[in-house]
């Protein structure tokens, strides 16, 4: 039933929380941005196997927890909220989601156990640079060599890519999208970290010069690639409600402290409604990341609409919270040492990711007809 | 010995059973004075005053089983809103015994309509610091001031009125509530026409109108107590629910721009398109918190959700008509219906006139009912727990306050 959290969701919430409050405190966060790595194996490692929320959505026969997009939301809204610096979006959602809805069942017996049990890493490599979010934009061609398959050309924007072991690369075999593995360490890859505007997520791009990979789709891959997109959006508006409730929460809490004039600076109306109209896009926000959590369920239809509507919202959302964080606490929400720029710059890059607000409205007014028969007329 | 849920059913079913609601003719009073009889007007009511002393949420039971069994359903918030909301609870908190049964029993047939008296043309958001005094005389008062904004007093047999009974303490402290008879000589009711022309609401003007002492509600000076206590008894909630998927306004602008007939460039087309899908985002996550609301709600712990409701619905519907007119284009020029004086209310033939009428409608949405500013304040106060602003008229006489 939509929107009914069982006591099981509770206590996943408070665990994955009590976790990363240790975990990924602010200080552990600013290690770990700076560190060239961006995570910490050793806490991944807690992640899995005492957590046991890096197999979440593995399937059991592979090793996880077998467990849905609702819990999925409740762990990544959880990482959000400390801007946990992990390869969760990328190994745990993006590549595993690829793998399970779009590889052969050979290649997922063989990488998801290793993804699951937290002792390998991946990301799934799709975007190109002229157009990184649209799946029927991607033009790496694979040659056949013999059977054996080489790939050569670009990847961006690749999530974690200098640190995956296990990179699953989207490129064409007679025009039809496949999936193909390569190994982090593969001859003819060349992988440069890309200066993210986030720090708190590493970004690579990858080179292949005739780089040795297996093809381990068959068929054509992008309705299963699409899918698993979409639940990556879906996790990654979870992390911006997340974001967004928190930056509403230290919003709150400095206008209580804050005093100007001899009074709360939440006293004052100008700054007061402020965080009441953040309040109202944080409770739209949940409403939207819930609704595609349990949507995940439903009709495919309904499921993509529901994700981009998240995708579309949220990200406005965390964003405009985030600013507004920042311009509540005045000059400290500038400098360096206040943690306001950390989530900004964590909902900017959120809000990019994957495509923009604007791409996904187009996307679901596409879909829903809007105007169909204007258009047609003209 | 309570009632349980079957007997209240089986209540309910004799009811209907003995008069027939769908058969021709007005049978309202009739049927709606043996519902109130038989303890089914409010079960959470004491027995003989409409109610069997039971939960409200039982209330629900009586209203499935009239649903059932009647084609013809007395929606009791269309027939008398005010004084079923607000005139039976306090009258029953606060009324004298005698005569109460009475008063409770034709508020819930209709034949009284009430209205309600708060709001004046300088006490709107600040209701508290209204100025209408009412000054003792012997077994009376005597009232004068100005009431506005006052839905039904044109039909209404009573009002509930909140009027300054002393002036020399904090607005708070000085106020008292009456029943007020509209029928009273110096009533006078007065259409308030508003921005389309149509007057939905009245002006009341009192002059030297004199209430009997025992038609005041509560005691001399607690006239704020007894009106939050009204303003906050909430109805049973009757059916309802959150609106269907892609019902209310948006489903007007989705029509509008699937058919009426504009050239546009591609450029302005895309602009349109791209806010008309913001608007159904909004629209679709303003349902779905509702409903999120309402699971809350019967989990009994409530949290925010409930709260964003009134103040988002307003800004998004009022962004959604202006975005109607935008689709119209150049035919917004044209208002056909017209700014001729009148009252009650225009209903559009179709969803082109429709929007042009909520265009001006729908600017009401963010100051009746309270405004989107004091809507602001009760989330960052209540909910979000920030400080209120300082006032300068809390500990000082409510007549040394400035005013306009």
């Amino acid at each position: 039933m939509l929107f009914e959290f069982s006591d099981e969701h509770g206590e996943l919430r408070r665990t994955v929380r009590n976790f990363l409050e240790k975990d990924s405190d602010e200080k552990r966060v600013r290690e770990l941005m700076a560190s060239e790595q961006g995570y910490d194996p050793a806490s991944w490692s807690r992640m899995a196997e005492e957590l046991g929320i890096v197999g979440l959505i593995v399937s059991e026969r592979h090793g996880g927890a077998g467990f849905g997009m609702v819990e999925l939301a409740i762990v990544a809204e959880e990482m959000g909220r400390v801007l946990l610096c992990a390869p969760y979006l990328s190994s745990a959602v993006l590549a595993t989601s690829a793998l399970e809805l779009a590889a052969d069942e050979a290649a997922q017996n063989e990488i998801l156990p290793k993804l699951a049990s937290g002792e390998a890493t991946g990301t799934l490599a799709f975007s190109e640079v002229a157009s990184p979010w649209d799946l029927s934009a991607i033009a790496m061609a694979a040659e056949s060599n013999g059977g054996a398959f080489q790939l050569s050309g670009e990847k961006t924007y690749v999530l974690d890519g200098c640190v995956a072991s296990e990179i699953v690369v989207a490129a064409r075999v007679d025009g039809e999208l496949a999936l193909f593995r390569v190994a982090g360490d593969a001859s003819g890859l060349s992988r440069e970290a890309l200066p993210p505007l986030d720090p708190t997520r590493k970004l690579a791009a990858l080179r292949f010069e005739r780089t040795p990979a297996m093809r381990i789709s068959s068929g054509d891959a992008t309705r299963g690639l699409e899918r698993a997109l979409e639940r990556a959006i879906v996790a990654l508006t979870a992390e911006q409600l997340g974001g967004a409730q928190r930056v509403l929460d230290m919003a709150t809490d400095y206008a209580k402290t804050r005093f100007q004039f001899g009074r709360p600076i939440g006293s004052f109306q100008v700054i007061k409604h402020q965080c009441a109209d953040m309040l109202v896009e944080v409770e739209f926000a949940r409403s939207a990341v819930y609704n595609a959590a349990f949507a995940s369920e439903e009709d495919p239809k309904s499921a993509s609409i529901a994700a981009w509507m998240a995708k579309s919202y949220c990200s406005e959302a965390y964003l405009d919270a985030a600013n507004r964080n920042i311009q509540i606490h005045g000059g400290m929400g500038f400098t360096w040492e206040h943690s306001a720029h950390l989530f900004f710059k964590r909902a900017k890059a959120s809000e990019v990711l994957f495509g923009s607000p604007s791409f996904y409205r187009e996307r679901m007014a596409a879909s829903l007809g809007f105007g169909a028969a204007q258009s047609r007329s003209r | 010995m309570t009632m349980n849920e079957s007997e209240l059913r089986k209540r309910t079913r004799k009811l209907l059973a003995e008069i027939d609601l769908d058969a021709a003719g007005d049978h309202r009073v009739a049927f709606r004075g043996a519902q109130f009889d038989c303890g089914l007007a409010w079960v959470s009511f004491p027995e003989g005053l409409g109610g069997l002393g039971l939960e409200p949420k039982l209330q629900t039971i009586v209203h499935d089983e009239l649903h059932k069994g009647a084609k013809t359903y007395y929606e009791d918030m269309l027939v008398n809103p005010i004084g079923i909301g607000m005139g039976a609870p306090v009258v029953l908190a606060y009324g004298k015994e005698d005569g109460k049964r009475e008063l409770l029993r034709r508020i819930f047939t209709g034949e009284d309509i009430w209205c309600q008296l708060f709001s004046e043309p300088s006490a709107g958001s600040d209701v508290a610091g209204l100025a209408t005094r009412a000054v003792r005389d012997g077994d009376a008062w005597v009232v004068n001031g100005q009431k506005s904004w006052t839905t039904l007093a044109h039909v209404s047999k009573w009002g509930l009125l909140v009027v300054r009974t002393d002036p020399n303490v904090p607005k708070h402290d000085g106020l008292s509530y009456f029943m007020l008879d509209m029928h009273a000589p110096g009533v006078e009711v007065r259409p308030l026409y508003q921005i389309t022309g149509e007057a939905e609401f009245n002006e009341v003007f009192l002059n030297d109108v004199r209430i009997p002492h025992e038609h005041m509600l509560g005691e001399e000076g607690q006239g704020w107590r007894v009106a939050i206590a009204t303003l906050m008894s909430e109805r049973v909630a009757l059916g309802g629910g959150a609106s269907r998927k892609g019902g209310g306004p948006i489903a007007v602008l989705l029509d509008l721009l699937e058919n009426v007939e504009v050239q546009r460039s591609a450029a302005e087309d895309a602009l349109l398109r791209d806010r008309v899908a913001k608007l159904y985002i909004e629209s679709e996550l303003l349902r779905l918190t509702g409903i999120r609301a309402k699971a809350v709600r019967q989990s009994n712990t409530p949290g925010p959700e409930g709260s964003v409701g009134k103040l988002a619905q307003a800004e998004i519907a009022q962004a959604i008509w202006q975005c109607c007119s935008d689709v119209l284009g150049p035919d917004t020029l044209v208002y056909e219906h017209g700014y001729e004086l009148r009252q009650g209310r225009t209903s559009a033939s179709n969803n082109r006139l429709s929007a042009k009428y909520n265009l001006l409608r729908s600017r009401a949405y963010s100051i009746e009912g309270g405004t989107s500013e004091i809507m602001r304040n009760i989330l960052g106060e209540r909910v979000l727990g920030l400080p209120g602003e300082p006032r300068v008229d809390k500990d000082i006489p409510w007549k040394e306050v400035p005013r306009s």
